[in-house]
């Protein structure tokens, strides 16, 4: 072929690529101002919390009495003290860094935000698409299953699991993950069982893939679209309830924190230091509003019928 | 429909003897007893009081008995609180709860429907979005920070608001008074509010679209006939299935709201018991729970096959 010939074989063929769905999600995506804004704000909050022993000169656990309760020196109302420079969110009742310490919150609560979901969606995701796979009567134990436990109180369970077990930090993820895998399992088995009817299922089960090899290769990336927009609404959902269980005294123990403990000890102190109670309670609602606006965004951009 | 409802009835009871059986074995998994106290009894005594609630027989031996009580109507002693059954706790303490939950329920129906119906009526305009905007707060701030907030505005700092001056006391029962309830209903509904008003707006706009209510409107009836007589009843039905749903998670509002104004209703009760090892007062709120949640997702069924010809008898 002369280079010209090649030349013109390049530009029609850049003319022609064709733009995969996940493309095109993506453009509807970042359209989405919202959205966007959501996963600025978001990744913002994610590095502050990642770099946070690099962000301030203050350690997390720092006692410092000549501070204690002190606002901000930039808090316009009237305070017994000013925390004097450094202090950007003030100091809390010994004399802690309140700024290092909601970033140091931040770090719990997103990790256990994220772990948790990710036990949900492991269980989530195989438990339903084995049983939309099988169908049947597979399908009618297992859902039934789902049913029964959906009707359990669950956050009673939690709070019994968390008490008994002496607050253990590992024990969280597991029992969070334990709760709301319910929803996940019932969308993917929805999915599977509309995904199994198409052509491609039945060639791969002609070609004679192992069932396991069908539900792992085959069907489990064909439903991942409604998973995707669940999974970013379930890690605002683990956060709350890793700061409910925290609120109530049951989850993170001091000197380590989270957004649930800090709101704890701002709503205890909230007359004489508000500072105490609106910093933490701020970037939790932020953030909580970040996964809701992104979590709209996806489902908008992976769902067009839906408008 | 009778044979139907007493066919539910029967399928809630494998999910409350389930709810039991699990709740027993983990408190019982769990390590420390009820009276594992900071002065050791000396041990003949401890023998006696553990024989006493029957907790030196074997494990499964204790379920049974429990069980067996259990269906005579019989919650068993309270470990901790001496002198008083868990019966007489609950009874104690559940209306207290019962009022609260009961009242941010009606706020929240009332409200949200109302709010929702008027953002479908106003899709797109500003209407529409403010409604929404404050749902979506109503959705992500949570019951533990709102509580908190409202206390700062409405009891310490006492908002004026159009020449009233609010000044709620920020703790305590007093007896069930309006001026103590405002603000635990107030904060448990907030949340159900948000739901509830999202809920109803995105099936009312649904319905408006369909071809009866054009029908209705081509016929000449009033605006309001349309969306009242027509819309609305059409409307309401995806809120008949969140019924269940909002009565859970009012219960759980509760545990935080109790704690925080100072309530003194069985969700305090829970968390104390628990913390106490309280093992019986910890199983009869959980079946208390259970029971009023089976119990309200059932009522939600009968009233949706009563509304919906269509699911009736399937």
């Amino acid at each position: 072929m002369t280079p010209a010939a090649v030349r013109n074989a390049q530009t029609l063929e850049r003319a022609f690529a064709g733009r995969s769905l996940w493309a095109d999600a993506r453009a509807r995506l970042f359209r989405n101002k919202a959205a966007v804004t959501g996963m600025a704000v978001l990744g913002i909050v994610a590095l502050l919390a990642l770099f946070a022993p690099y962000v301030s000169r203050f350690a997390y656990d720092g006692i410092d009495y000549s501070v204690v309760t002190c606002a901000p020196d930039w808090w316009p109302f009237e305070a017994a003290c000013k925390a004097g420079p450094g202090h950007w969110f003030g100091t809390d009742t010994v004399g802690r860094d309140l700024f290092v310490r909601v970033l140091y919150g931040a770090r719990v609560s997103l990790a256990v935000g994220f772990v948790a979901t990710l036990v949900s969606l492991m269980i989530g995701v195989l438990y339903g698409a084995t049983a939309g796979y099988w169908g049947g009567r597979v399908d009618a134990l297992m859902m039934r299953v789902v049913d029964i436990l959906y009707s359990l109180p669950f956050i009673f369970f939690v709070i019994i699991l968390m008490v008994m077990f002496d607050r253990n930090f590992y024990l969280m993820f597991v029992a969070i993950g334990a709760v709301v895998w319910l929803t996940m399992a019932r969308i993917v088995r929805g999915q599977t069982l509309s995904a199994k009817q198409k052509e491609y299922i039945e060639a791969a089960r002609a070609a004679g893939v192992s069932p396991f090899g069908i539900i792992t290769r085959h069907i489990i990336p064909n439903v991942v679209g409604p998973v995707v927009v669940y999974v970013t609404l379930t890690v605002p959902d683990v956060i709350l309830i890793e700061s409910f269980l925290s609120f109530l005294g049951l989850g993170i123990q001091e000197p380590l924190t989270s957004w649930g403990v800090l709101i704890a000890d701002g709503a205890n102190t909230m007359e004489s230091a508000p500072w105490m109670l609106v910093f933490p309670a701020l970037f939790m609602a932020v953030t909580l509003f970040c996964f809701n606006f992104i979590g709209d965004g996806l489902r908008d951009a992976l769902d067009p019928k839906d408008h | 429909m009778i044979g139907y409802a007493l066919k539910r009835f029967l399928g809630a009871l494998p999910t409350l003897f389930i709810i039991v059986t699990v709740a027993f074995f983990m408190m019982r998994a769990a390590p420390g007893g009820p009276f594992d106290a900071a002065r050791k009894l000396p041990p003949e005594i401890e023998r006696n009081v553990k024989a006493a609630y029957n907790l030196d027989k074997p494990l499964i031996v204790q379920y049974g008995i429990y069980l067996e009580r259990l269906a005579q109507g019989d919650l068993g002693p309270s470990f901790k609180n001496k002198d008083f059954t868990v019966a007489q706790l609950i009874g104690i303490g559940l209306p207290v709860s019962m009022r609260l939950g009961l009242l941010a329920m009606a706020l929240a129906i009332s409200l949200g429907v109302s709010l929702g119906v008027w953002a479908a009526l106003r899709q797109n305009q500003w209407q529409d979005y403010s409604v929404m905007t404050v749902a979506m707060f109503g959705i992500t701030v949570p019951t533990f920070v709102t509580a908190p907030l409202l206390t700062l505005l409405f009891g310490v700092y006492g908002v004026h608001i159009f020449g009233l001056e609010f000044n709620l006391p920020v703790g305590g029962w007093n007896g069930g008074a309006w001026r103590n309830m405002a603000l635990p209903v107030v904060v448990l509904s907030l949340p159900q509010i948000a739901i509830i008003a999202r809920l109803t707006r995105g099936s009312m706009i649904e319905v408006l679209r369909s071809n009866y209510i054009r029908t209705a409107r081509a016929k000449g009836l009033s605006a309001n006939a349309v969306v009242l007589r027509h819309a609305l009843r059409a409307a309401l039905l995806p809120l008949v299935s969140y019924l269940g749903p909002a009565v859970a998670g009012i219960l759980t509002g509760s545990l935080i709201v109790e704690e925080i104004f100072g309530v003194p209703g069985i969700g305090r009760y829970f968390i104390q018991a628990a913390l106490n090892r309280d093992y019986t007062l910890v199983m009869g709120v959980v079946i208390c729970y259970a029971a009023l949640i089976v119990l309200l997702n059932f009522i939600a069924d009968m009233i949706y096959g009563l509304l919906d010809p269509r699911v009736r008898l399937s």
